[in-house]
């Protein structure tokens, strides 16, 4: 090529692509975008199938919003909201239920189809709950909580009517059964696309939606975005209002609320508390708060190892905390505090609730002193990176706070995928970290992070057999319907947590959902992410 | 020039392997643990070693190593943690969207850039100069994700001018049928002017962000190139046989002095491909640095080494095309091959 | 060398050849006349370029507040005052407060001490590693010109902030791990020019002399050819103290940076980005101005430092 002729050209290309002024806004697309409704959020699902290994939490949203359960719950209204009632069960896919002295037996309805257009039958149903108790990971522990872990407790009678036979008594059973696990997949379907290394068709049920629901995937790009359209032939419950739905992930905090108060976003409940005050008393969107349910934030120390093997010690923090620091500026008054709670004031049968211990930084002081410590100590506090929002500038604050009674903090950021490792492995001294438990009942917390048999969640390995047999007693006289030993044996553990204190909860968390004023039937469940069956648009 | 193509390629062999085995145990060494990831938050120590033998990731790293250059020479490069899909998959969908940023973004640097060198170059010393210098010294100082931030704050939130962050195209347009994977191109080629102006749009802000963050090394080469060439014998003679300014300055003065520049470019184009992770981050674009660094905070070894490899190749490629380019342009270069 | 190389190598040194004999003269003839020289001959070239001026005055200030800036910040950086969290500039507070109460001026003066150090320390490691490194190669020439030159190419297919993104996360988010993946990012480059240089001086006069003087071959890499490569590295080194800022800014926004509480330019930025939205500008904008000055005023040092050491290369 002869090199004016390159250069000439070159030059044209350069031309050719000029510069014309952005386009902000095209009338056609106004009405489908009436029918849409987008959510932002920082990160989204890996996987569509909450089976699925490695199914992180965004995942749940999609598998609760597109498969069908046995059972759901109905709604009560709390604070003029929607919140699910946790003692209420509503049929979903089963039109009946019988619960027996050791079993619980439950009527499909005869209409259930899944998206397919093929009928739901008990065999899919006795299909996906054999998948949820072998396929390991969270899917199987979650069912175990509710005593369901093996493939012969579940029965499909006939077609239509499926048994589900008790391990032993437990209260939980019933409940475990409406949470997101126990979904019912299109077994036929799958199977279809399972192959003899993949027995369970894990890696079809990853890419597609194959259940009953209201919503189905019509395209998910990993990273991106999530598309959902309505399934207009559910038969599970009222159609549901809105058509199309698109779940965006935007990671900058900064520009989810741009897009929020700019109106071109429609829901997002992934903000820092800070907003989310902020949006409210602007006026401009409707801001939701609602406590977790059965959640607290912690801080954690280990009792196995010193210096917080000490009693005195672990209650020398407990009084050194800055508490009502963290409220304000960490948390924008977004949580219930679980502190403070005055002297003299009796113990309920509720989890959570506040602890007696309040910032009082010379108790502290003598408190470690007795415990022999007189010049302090140096440790290390760790936090997970992954919601450093909050994370971050409570440790700053509780390095500060230790740091007057001579507790010399350096904090450890841990990134997220890694924090779950770090905690399991259970050395780190110090640390903060969030429980929440899907089904909302004391001893379903205790069970899982003071119980002496060392659950991953007990963070502190906790070990007293005094907190074991109350625990233990707790749970018998749920199975058994003994309410006076239940209240006794709640109100023992948390006053047996309380005083060994070997996690000294700070407050419980607000789920907080920020929406346009044309976006309304927002409800709040156990699982805290969106149920866009009741959400309505315009 | 095949003799330079292929010289070129064996000398960039030794450094391709370095790359691989250096990001392979970089990945190693990252803090966090997929087997744990994988059995997922209620695991037990049993489980996540079950998961640990079933990933391979119990053998010594020497057979992982083996293991994982075959995996390469099959062109497999393994699968994602966070997003559940075959690596190369990945990338062949994100390249195009990180390469069209990186090039739009280097168009517009280019085009404020040269001029901006040439004019310095023809009034050294003066205020023009020393102005030029301060403007493109100044968009190199701040971090590349503040710049972004300040301009989706002006720009899209208080003046309402750019569109909404979210990305290549707004939600209610689908991509033009995938050719080049530029959707620019694309859009031409479909014919549709409304997708194209529309993905025009959302390039903006970011092709801004990037581009001020490259004007600096490219006005000082220009400036330097023309300097150089402006005191040569040649250009002494154009002007003396009364050629007007323009003339001399464009037609015979820039064209030689273009080969430090598209040097330049070459070397900022690979230092923009590595760089632009956190535009990416700002503006939610669907690229592969975005990809490489989600990979990276969550320790998902073979996202992070499908990326290195790529851009490392990207780069062999990129100043193979330059060395051609420079044999098209000045024909003394030729020669040296 | 490869073509890439050389056309740079070329393009900044104008005349090749010529340059480098230049070079070599002039040390000796500075050394003759003493720092009088010298200084005349930087009052002259600041008097010529005032930004060049701008930039050294800078610095002298950006220095003092990193020496004496800790002593006398009004308020303690690291005390939390919730109460007093999210208040914009005003009296009390010169720059206003950030989240947690802290003042941001005070903050933003001791964080010179932390920038600039890590902004020193990564310059000073890699003139080492790179410097060493490639006067060995250019001198040495054979084996150890090729392990260098393989080295620094393999470094240079990495994308460049990627690879410090993955030793920071493979090492640990701490200052000094920052410093060691800033240094080895920028190890090519030294490596290049110091070879490049190495190479012009092996046959020199003096180098010769020396030699014959009965140095051995290390003795004359440290004694006779690093300190004359040193005024060329110098503007490479004001550009990379610019660069290292900036990278642990990059590093921060990602969560790899220093570990709170440690006040420091970049993650200061990256926290009070979140917060532009919401109308609290301060909380970035004043961190993000003393980093771009600072940068700013590196960047353009470099340049006065060239116009100083070596006129002929200007840009």
């Amino acid at each position: 090529m002869k090199r004016r002729d390159f250069l000439k050209s070159v030059a044209a290309v350069g031309a050719g692509g000029a510069f014309s002024a952005p386009a902000i806004w095209s009338s056609a697309k106004a009405q489908s975008r009436q029918e849409t409704l987008l959510i932002v959020s920082e990160s989204g699902p890996n996987n569509l199938d909450i089976h699925g290994v490695g199914t992180n939490v965004p995942g749940y949203e999609v598998s609760w919003n597109c498969y069908d359960r046995l059972i759901s719950h109905e709604m009560k209204s709390v604070n003029g909201r929607p919140y699910y009632d946790r003692d209420k069960f509503k049929p979903e896919l089963a039109e009946d239920m019988n619960i027996g002295d050791m079993s619980v037996t439950f009527k499909l309805r005869k209409n259930g189809t899944f998206q397919d257009g093929t009928p739901v039958t008990a065999k899919d149903v006795k299909w996906s709950f054999d998948r949820a108790v072998t396929v390991g990971g969270f899917p199987t522990f979650q069912m175990g909580a509710g005593s369901l872990s093996k493939p012969e407790q579940f029965v499909a009678v006939d077609d239509n009517t499926f048994r589900v036979d008790f391990l032993r008594k437990d209260r939980l059973t019933v409940p475990d059964l409406a949470v997101i696990v126990p979904c019912v997949m299109n077994s036929e379907l799958v199977k279809k696309n399972a192959t003899a290394a993949d027995p369970w068709g894990l890696e079809y049920t990853k890419q597609n939606t194959v259940g009953s629901g209201a919503y189905k995937v019509a395209s998910w790009t990993a990273g991106t975005d999530v598309v959902l359209e309505r399934n207009d032939s559910w038969t599970g419950g009222p159609l549901p209002k809105v058509k199309r739905i698109i779940w965006r992930m935007v990671p900058s905090a900064g520009n989810r609320r741009a897009l929020l108060e700019r109106g071109d976003a429609d829901i997002s409940y992934d903000l820092p508390n800070k907003d989310f005050v902020e949006l409210k008393s602007d006026g401009k969107l409707d801001i939701i708060s609602t406590p977790y349910s059965n959640g607290i934030q912690y801080i954690g120390m280990n009792v196995k190892t010193p210096p917080f093997d000490n009693l005195k010690v672990r209650q020398a923090v407990a009084y050194a905390l800055p508490y009502q620091k963290i409220m304000d500026a960490v948390l924008f008054g977004l949580a219930s505090p679980l502190f403070g709670a005055p002297a003299g004031s009796a113990t309920q049968v509720a989890w959570p609730q506040p602890h007696g211990f309040n910032t009082d930084i010379d108790k502290a002081k003598a408190l470690l002193a007795e415990a022999g410590y007189p010049n302090g100590f140096e440790t290390t506090i760790s936090f997970d990176l992954g919601f450093a929002g909050v994370n971050e500038p409570l440790c700053v604050l509780v390095q500060e706070s230790l740091g007057q009674i001579g507790i010399k903090c350096t904090i450890n950021k841990i990134p997220g995928a890694n924090w779950r490792t770090e905690l399991n492995k259970k050395v780190l001294p110090l640390y903060t970290n969030v429980f929440s438990g899907w089904l909302d009942y004391p001893e379903y917390f205790f069970i899982w992070c003071y119980h002496g048999k060392n659950s991953i969640f007990n963070t502190m390995s906790y070990q007293s057999k005094d907190m074991d047999a109350l625990i233990e007693g707790a749970v018998t006289a749920a199975a058994n319907g003994d309410t006076a030993s239940y209240d006794k044996d709640v109100k023992g553990f948390v006053d047996l947590a309380f005083t060994d204190i070997p996690r000294i909860p700070l407050y419980q968390p607000y789920v907080n959902v920020a929406m346009q004023k044309n976006v309304s039937g927002y409800a709040y469940w156990f699982h805290r992410r969106l149920d866009y069956r009741g959400l309505v648009k315009g | 020039m095949i003799n330079l193509v292929l010289k070129r390629l064996a000398l960039a062999i030794p450094s391709l392997i370095g790359v691989v085995i250096i990001t392979f145990l970089l990945t190693r060494a990252l803090p966090g643990d997929p087997a744990a990831y994988f059995a997922g938050p209620a695991a037990t120590a049993e489980a996540v070693q079950q998961v640990r033998v079933k990933l391979g990731l119990d053998k010594p790293l020497i057979v992982q190593f083996a293991r994982y250059v075959v995996d390469l020479a099959h062109g497999n490069l393994g699968n994602s943690l966070t997003s559940g899909q075959p690596v190369v998959a990945d990338i062949k969908s994100r390249l195009p969207a990180s390469a069209e940023l990186t090039l739009v973004g280097l168009i517009l640097s280019v085009l404020i850039a040269v001029p901006l060198g040439i004019l310095a170059a023809t009034r050294p010393g003066s205020f023009v100069d020393h102005l030029c210098r301060i403007v493109t010294t100044a968009g190199v100082s701040l971090p590349v994700f503040f710049t972004g931030l300040i301009l989706v704050y002006v720009f899209y939130y208080l003046l309402g001018w750019a569109p909404a962050p979210l990305g290549r195209l707004d939600i209610f347009f689908t991509p033009p049928p995938q050719i080049t994977g530029f959707y620019l191109i694309d859009s031409l080629i479909a014919g549709k002017m409304d997708l194209f102006r529309a993905a025009l749009a959302q390039l903006v802000l970011p092709a801004l962000t990037l581009g001020i963050f490259s004007l600096a090394p490219i006005a000082r080469m220009t400036r330097a190139s023309m300097l150089a060439v402006l005191s040569s014998e040649f250009v002494r003679t154009a002007r003396a046989s009364g050629l007007t300014p323009f003339t001399v300055i464009v037609t015979y003065a820039f064209r030689n002095a273009m080969l430090p520049v598209v040097t330049t470019l070459g070397m900022v184009f690979s230092f923009l491909l590595g760089a632009n992770v956190l535009v990416e981050k700002v503006f939610a674009w669907p690229g592969i640095g975005s990809y490489a660094v989600e990979a990276l905070i969550a320790s998902d070894f073979a996202p992070v080494q499908g990326f290195v490899l790529t851009m490392a190749v990207l780069y062999v490629a990129i100043n193979l095309l330059i060395d051609i380019l420079y044999g098209v342009i000045d024909p003394r270069m030729r020669v040296e091959a | 060398m490869t073509i890439v190389e050389q056309t740079e190598a070329g393009s900044e040194a104008g005349a090749g050849g010529l340059a480098a004999t230049a070079v070599v003269a002039d040390p000796a003839a500075k050394k003759a006349s003493g720092l009088a020289a010298t200084i005349q001959h930087g009052r002259y070239i600041v008097a010529e370029n005032p930004v060049t001026g701008l930039a050294f005055g800078l610095f002298v200030l950006i220095v003092l507040a990193a020496l004496v800036g800790p002593y006398v910040v009004p308020y303690d950086p690291l005390a939390s005052d919730t109460v007093a969290a999210l208040k914009p500039p005003s009296l009390h507070h010169w720059f206003g407060t950030d989240q947690l109460g802290r003042d941001i001026f005070s903050r933003v003066v001791v964080a010179t001490r932390l920038d600039f150090i890590i902004a020193v320390a990564s310059v000073a490691l890699v003139f080492l590693m790179g410097g060493l490194a490639g006067i060995a190669a250019g001198f040495f020439g054979g084996w150890t010109d090729r392990i260098v030159g393989r080295i620094a190419d393999t470094i240079m297919a990495f994308p460049l902030f990627v690879l410090a993104m993955g030793i920071v996360a493979a090492l640990g988010n701490t200052v000094q791990n920052i410093i060691i993946a800033t240094a080895i990012v920028n190890f090519p480059l030294y490596a290049r020019v110091a070879r490049a240089e190495a190479n012009v001086r092996r046959e020199a006069g003096f180098v010769q002399a020396a030699r014959l003087s009965g140095n051995g071959d290390v003795r004359l890499l440290l004694t006779q050819i690093l300190p004359n490569i040193i005024p060329i590295m110098v503007v490479q080194m004001s550009l990379t103290m610019g660069y290292a800022i900036l990278n642990a800014a990059g590093l921060s926004f990602i969560g790899l940076g220093v570990r709170p509480p440690s006040p420091e330019w970049g993650i200061m930025v990256a926290e009070g980005s979140t917060f532009m939205v919401s109308g609290e500008w301060w909380i970035a904008f004043f961190p993000g101005l003393a980093l771009m000055i600072a940068v700013f005023c590196f960047n353009l040092l470099g340049d006065g430092l060239r116009d100083i050491v070596d006129p002929q290369r200007r840009t």
